[in-house]
Parts: C-alpha cells; sequence; structure tokens
C-alpha cells in the first residue's frame, strides 16, 4: 500500500538529474566558461610567473634577447639578495679559488668574481614591513572595529558628519603631505622609527576599516544582541559572543585590504624611513645597486616580498568567500 | 498580585509618538495578550518593559518596585522576537543553551543539558539540537525561538507577534502548544498579536493598543460583548461586525437607509451607530425583516450570507452550508438584546 503511493521512498537515483549536467548545450557552456577562466587566470599570472622564474635565472640568462623559457636554474639571485659582496681582482680570485674551505654559497658567489663581506638587509627590510604592515593592520581593524560598532548601534551626535570627516582624511593626496609630515616627523623624533610608520598607516587605514566594518555590522539585526542583553549578557559579552563571531567575513576582507596597503605603501616609507624602520617596498629597488642592474636578485626580493600577504589571503580565503553568500541566505 | 505593572508610560521617537499613557498590569500566571493593528505601538511596550528602550515619561514596576534603572540583564524576563533571532553560527543546542549560559547564572553544564533537553522535548525539536539554525524552516525556527524563552524560568515571557510568520496548520498547533506549556507550568506571558482570533482563543486577559492609547483591558468574553468603541467592536470577530449609522424616533431606532428598526437604548442621544455581530443576524422564514441574498461565502462549518436591504448590506453568519441563492429573497430577525449602540464619536453607550 504505502509502497505505491508516490510519496514513498524510492530506491536512490545515482546518476544526475540535474538539466545543467545532462543538456549539452549546459555542457558546452560550462566548458566555454572553463577555458575562459583559466585563459584569464594564465594572463594574470604571466608576470608572477615571469618574475619567479627570472628569480631562479643566472645573470646572462635574466637579460638574454629573446627570453629564455628553459634555462639552467641557479640560486645567484638570491645569494646577490640576501648578502653584500665585494668585486675581487684577477689575482684574489685565483687565490680564493685555491681554498677547500667554501661554502657552496661563496663559491657560487666567486663564480661572478665576487666574495661575500657580509648579509644584506633585506631580512631586516622584510621583518619591518612584517612588523609595521601587521601591527598597523590589527590597530586599523581592531580600532576601526569598535568604532564601526559605536556608529552602527547607539545615537551619536553628529554621526554623520563625524563618518564624513573620518573619509576625508582619505581625501588629499599623500604625496601633498609628505613632507609636512618628515618635518613634523623629525621634530617629534619618531622620524625612522616603527612606531612613527605604523602610526601613520593606522591612522591612513583607519578611515577605510570604519567604513568598510560598519557596512558589514548594520546587516547584522540587532535582535541578535538585544536577544543577548535579555538573557543575561553585557553589551560587551554581547559583543564578544555575537557580533564578533557574525562580522568575521568584514574583518577579515578589512584586514586584508589594510594589510595590502600597508605592506605596498612606498612613498611614505621612502620619505620617513632611513635604515631602522626601513621597509621592503623601498629598499627593492635599491638592490639595483653594485655593478648594473641585478634583475634576479631583484625578483627574488619581490617574490620574498611576494609570499607573506600571499599566505594571510590565502589563510582568511574561508571568510572571504563566506562574505559572497552571507547576504544572500538571510531574509 | 500582579507581576509587571505598567504606569502611565509615554514614549515619543522624535516627532512619532508611540505609546501615550499606557498603563496596565499583568497578572501572576497569567496570559495576557496585547491586541492592536500594526505599528500601534505593541513592540515598543514590549521593549520598553525589557529595558531596551527608555520610556520619556510613567514607570515599569515588577511585583510593585520600579525597575526603571535596571539593566536588561537583571530583569529576568524572557523575550521572543518578532523576527527570528537565533544565532546563526551556532547549533540549535548552544542557541537554547546560551541563555542558561550567561555569566549571571552560573550554571552547571549537566544542568543546563537537563533544562535544554526537557525544552526541547516540550517543543519537539530534540530530532533538531545538533543542526545549525540557518537551514531550519520558519516553523522550526520559531520553536527554536521559543525554546530558547522557556529553557529558563523568568519573571515574564515577552513574546512578540511569535506565529505571525507562521501557516496557517503551524499556527494553530503552536498555539494550542503554547497555551498548554502555560498553564501547566502557571507561567506569566505577555503576549503580542495583531490577529484577534490568537488573542481570543489563547489570553486570560486582552489589552487593546490603538496608535499608542489602551482603550480597553478586558476577558475575551468582555472585549467581545462588550467593546468599548467601534474600534474594539470592529477589531474583533470574523467576518466583521456590522456597523449601522441610526437615528432615535421615540422608543425606536431607525437604521438609515434600511428597513430595520430596533429597539433604542434608554438614552437621550439622538444619532447612533448600531453594532450587530454577523451571528446575530439570522435568517428565519418568520423574521421580522426581509431582504435579497447578495452574496454567499460558504466555509465549512458556516457560511457567510450577504443580506441587502434597503441601501445597507448585513452579514450574517449560518451553521453549515446554506440553500440559499444569490437574488433569493431572505427574512432574518435580528436579536435585540445583543445589540451594540455607540454614540456618534464611536463610544460605546451602556444602556441601563
Ligand atoms: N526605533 C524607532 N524609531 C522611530 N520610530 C519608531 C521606532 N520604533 C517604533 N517606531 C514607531 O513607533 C510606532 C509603534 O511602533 P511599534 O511598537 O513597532 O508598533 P507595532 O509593534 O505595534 O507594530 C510606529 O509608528 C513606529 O513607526
Ligand atoms: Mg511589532
Amino acid at each position: 500500500m504505502a509502497a505505491q503511493s508516490p510519496a514513498a521512498p524510492r530506491l536512490p537515483v545515482n546518476f544526475s538529474t540535474r538539466v545543467d549536467e545532462v543538456s549539452s548545450r549546459a555542457r558546452l557552456a560550462r566548458f566555454i566558461r572553463v577555458v575562459v577562466v583559466i585563459a584569464v587566470a594564465i594572463i594574470m599570472l604571466i608576470p608572477v610567473t615571469w618574475m619567479t622564474l627570472t628569480a631562479f635565472k643566472s645573470r646572462p640568462d635574466a637579460v638574454a634577447v629573446p627570453p629564455k623559457i628553459f634555462f639552467q636554474p641557479t640560486l645567484e639571485g638570491f645569494v646577490s639578495l640576501l648578502t653584500d659582496r665585494r668585486q675581487l681582482t684577477t689575482e684574489q680570485i685565483a687565490e680564493e679559488q685555491k681554498r677547500t674551505d667554501l661554502t657552496w654559497i661563496d663559491q657560487l658567489a666567486l663564480s661572478r668574481g665576487q666574495v661575500i663581506t657580509g648579509p644584506s638587509d633585506y631580512p631586516q627590510r622584510l621583518l619591518n614591513s612584517i612588523i609595521v604592515a601587521g601591527v598597523s593592520t590589527v590597530f586599523s581593524v581592531g580600532l576601526g572595529l569598535l568604532s564601526a560598532y559605536s556608529f552602527s548601534r547607539f545615537s551619536i551626535a553628529g554621526a554623520g558628519d563625524l563618518l564624513f570627516f573620518i573619509l576625508s582624511t582619505r581625501m588629499l593626496p599623500p604625496v601633498v603631505v609628505t613632507i609636512p609630515l618628515f618635518l613634523m616627523y623629525r621634530a617629534l623624533g619618531i622620524y625612522d622609527t616603527h612606531f612613527g610608520l605604523i602610526l601613520l598607516y593606522t591612522v591612513f587605514n583607519l578611515s577605510f576599516s570604519v567604513w568598510l566594518l560598519k557596512g558589514f555590522i548594520d546587516e547584522i539585526p540587532r535582535e541578535y544582541e538585544e536577544a543577548a542583553l535579555v538573557d543575561g549578557y553585557t553589551r560587551l559579552q554581547a559583543f564578544r559572543k555575537i557580533v564578533l563571531p557574525q562580522s568575521l567575513t568584514g574583518i577579515a576582507a578589512t584586514t586584508v585590504f589594510c594589510l595590502i596597503f600597508a605592506w605596498n605603501e612606498y612613498a611614505f616609507a621612502l620619505m620617513l624611513s632611513a635604515d631602522r624602520a626601513r621597509t621592503a617596498p623601498p629598499s627593492i629597488p635599491s638592490v639595483l645597486g653594485t655593478g648594473g642592474i641585478e634583475s634576479a636578485a631583484i625578483a627574488a626580493g619581490s617574490l620574498g616580498f611576494l609570499i607573506p600577504v600571499v599566505i594571510v589571503t590565502f589563510a582568511l580565503r574561508k571568510y572571504l568567500l563566506r562574505g559572497v553568500t552571507f547576504g544572500a541566505i538571510r531574509q | 498580585m500582579s507581576n509587571v505593572t505598567l504606569q502611565q508610560i509615554t514614549k515619543r521617537f522624535r516627532q512619532v509618538t508611540a505609546l501615550e499613557d499606557v498603563s496596565f498590569s499583568v497578572n501572576h500566571g497569567e496570559f495576557f495578550v496585547l491586541l492592536g493593528p500594526t505599528g500601534a505601538g505593541k513592540t515598543t511596550t514590549l521593549r520598553i518593559i525589557a529595558g531596551l528602550e527608555k520610556q520619556d515619561a510613567g514607570s515599569v514596576l515588577f511585583d510593585g518596585t520600579p525597575v526603571d534603572g535596571l539593566m536588561p540583564a537583571d530583569r529576568d524576563i524572557a523575550f521572543v522576537f518578532q523576527q527570528y533571532s537565533l544565532y546563526p553560527t551556532m547549533t540549535v543546542y548552544d542557541n537554547l543553551a546560551f541563555p542558561l549560559r550567561s555569566p549571571l547564572r552560573k550554571m552547571p553544564e549537566a544542568e543546563i543539558k537537563e533544562r535544554v533537553t526537557r525544552a526541547a522535548d516540550i517543543l519537539r525539536i530534540s530530532h533538531l539540537l545538533d543542526r545549525k539554525t540557518a537551514r531550519l524552516s520558519g516553523g522550526e525556527m520559531q520553536r527554536v525561538s521559543i525554546g530558547r524563552a522557556i529553557v529558563r524560568e523568568p519573571r515574564i515571557y515577552l513574546m512578540d507577534e511569535p506565529l505571525s510568520n507562521l501557516d496557517a496548520k503551524l499556527r494553530e498547533s503552536l498555539r494550542v502548544e503554547l497555551q498548554h506549556i502555560q498553564k501547566t507550568q502557571s507561567s506569566t506571558i505577555l503576549f503580542v498579536t495583531h490577529d484577534q482570533i490568537e488573542a481570543l482563543t489563547m489570553s486570560d486577559r486582552i489589552g487593546v493598543l490603538r496608535e499608542g492609547r489602551i482603550v480597553q483591558v478586558g476577558t475575551p468574553n468582555d472585549i467581545y460583548d462588550r467593546p468599548a468603541d467601534t474600534f474594539v467592536a470592529q477589531l474583533v470577530g470574523s467576518p466583521r461586525i456590522n456597523l449601522l449609522p441610526a437615528r432615535r424616533d421615540n422608543g425606536t431606532v431607525l437604521v438609515q437607509d434600511s428597513p430595520l428598526h430596533l429597539p433604542a437604548p434608554k438614552t437621550t442621544h439622538a444619532q447612533f451607530l448600531v453594532g450587530i455581530r454577523p451571528e446575530d443576524v439570522k435568517p428565519v422564514p418568520d423574521g421580522a425583516f426581509s431582504g435579497t441574498v447578495a452574496l454567499t461565502e460558504p466555509l465549512g462549518v458556516e457560511t457567510i450570507v450577504h443580506i441587502r436591504a434597503g441601501g445597507q448590506t448585513l452579514l450574517s453568519i449560518v451553521p453549515g452550508l446554506t440553500d440559499l441563492r444569490i437574488g433569493d429573497e431572505v427574512r432574518y430577525s435580528v436579536a435585540p438584546e445583543r445589540l451594540h449602540y455607540f454614540d456618534p464619536e464611536g463610544m460605546r453607550i451602556t444602556s441601563s
């Protein structure tokens, strides 16, 4: 009796009946989509790929015309990037070659007629970049989250004007303010300090972070927190338990944007740092230094510079992707 | 003993007056329904009791003590919101346990588990406990919302139209369940709705709210049989009460544009509005008045008959199905002792 009724469970269907998987036109459309995506991806990845290849080329290979796609990979570029070297005379080279205590790094330098005099600044610069970008991002997102929450939830006198004021800090082109900032920083004694750069990047990113996060928090219905308030939680506890988990998407997106800005910033870093706090962007071109353009070293430096941001973005991708669907599900 | 009392509460949002001089009390163990159309100020009333909104004037008393300075967390109330307020990042279990895990309560996990299990049993959502709330159906979400209130034993449950987003069948079953829970646990509920059926069926007492003012407070019988004004008379009862303009002629009341003449109340008013409930208009062979059938709406258990007489159309409700066809002549009577008289301003005239 029950087996005959149309609602009764039937044998499981182990082939797809979805229109987009059986219709030939749908399959063709999907094929075209995949081809287009792959083509676009290749075009976008060419510069990165070329940079990666160059980082492993020897000096002649790097500047060869026509460009070489197949070559003997070498770590010369990385050695140039990470060491300071001195050019040797022919006699000195012959003398050095007799030594037996040379490491493969020394030999690599020697093959180009150079001797390593010490480590280069690059690791320190990269570390500076990580400190400055990392700390300033934490501060801009943290402070931005608190202000965005306040703007979103409390009735603040002149909230609109305040928000516009916050945005207006972005309206001046950075080049206009670098010289005054340089003078001020010198007078305050924060020129060429981590603190100086962190402060500047935090202030600069804060406007962006407040606006972006306010949009995300506005999307979270107040009832969620109010329910928590009624259920015996304080506002701070409600914020931590309810608002924070639900704004992870916004926090991730804002973090990535703030980090990329602070990480890539060139003009301010060039003007406001010299040595102790100098970040990677202004220092990579300075590898150009000794004896002609070291394309491989520059490529290696850029590659190292690229990796931290890629790691962070990749780590946060789960939240970034969820952001795309979040608005669609809520009713 | 009154559990929650509102004393002359007034609340304004800039130029909009949401509540004006609202006073009423909810007694211990009472199912009190606040009934009113959308925008009447029902949600605002609940939010003020919960402490989520601050009134401009007046006072909220719990057991006779003002609580106007207390934070929502310290008021010991449970709130079921009009929109679902389940946390999408948590499972159903965690949603139900959330109020119990409040730092205020310091409840051991074992007791939390026991209470959550019991509430889930009562609401028949035990099979959902491990699910995330985002993919629940509307009815399931609303059960969980109610469950989050009943895991606690608060002073009062505030429920803001908890059934209005559900389809008719679910609404009916949840209505019965809620009443059952309230009666077996003798808890106090302040329930807000715009649905007069919900109000009449569930409540011990009803407060009718109109444009921020309380128009009438009373038992369902009071509200239905002795509406304070035409607004209340029209708000409760389905189909709507027949409301006809009329004037006095000595001892009788003549309905305008109609053959109807009815006994007059013992007052001096010259103009009236007469209210006749559809069930009090009875098509009978020897009825005193005649008219023609303009329309019939068979509903199964009963049929609504539209009777046209003069310039007026009277609604009548008859049990079961009827043989009456559109255009038929029909005789009908009106129960004289069940008439409602209102003055031209719409206020009830008490004829005694
Ligand atoms: N936060 C608010 N800001 C401005 N006006 C509000 C606010 N909350 C409610 N109101 C107004 O107060 C009145 C009553 O609203 P509400 O209590 O939500 O009514 P109900 O719940 O009965 O539909 C409405 O006119 C509404 O527009
Ligand atoms: Mg409402």
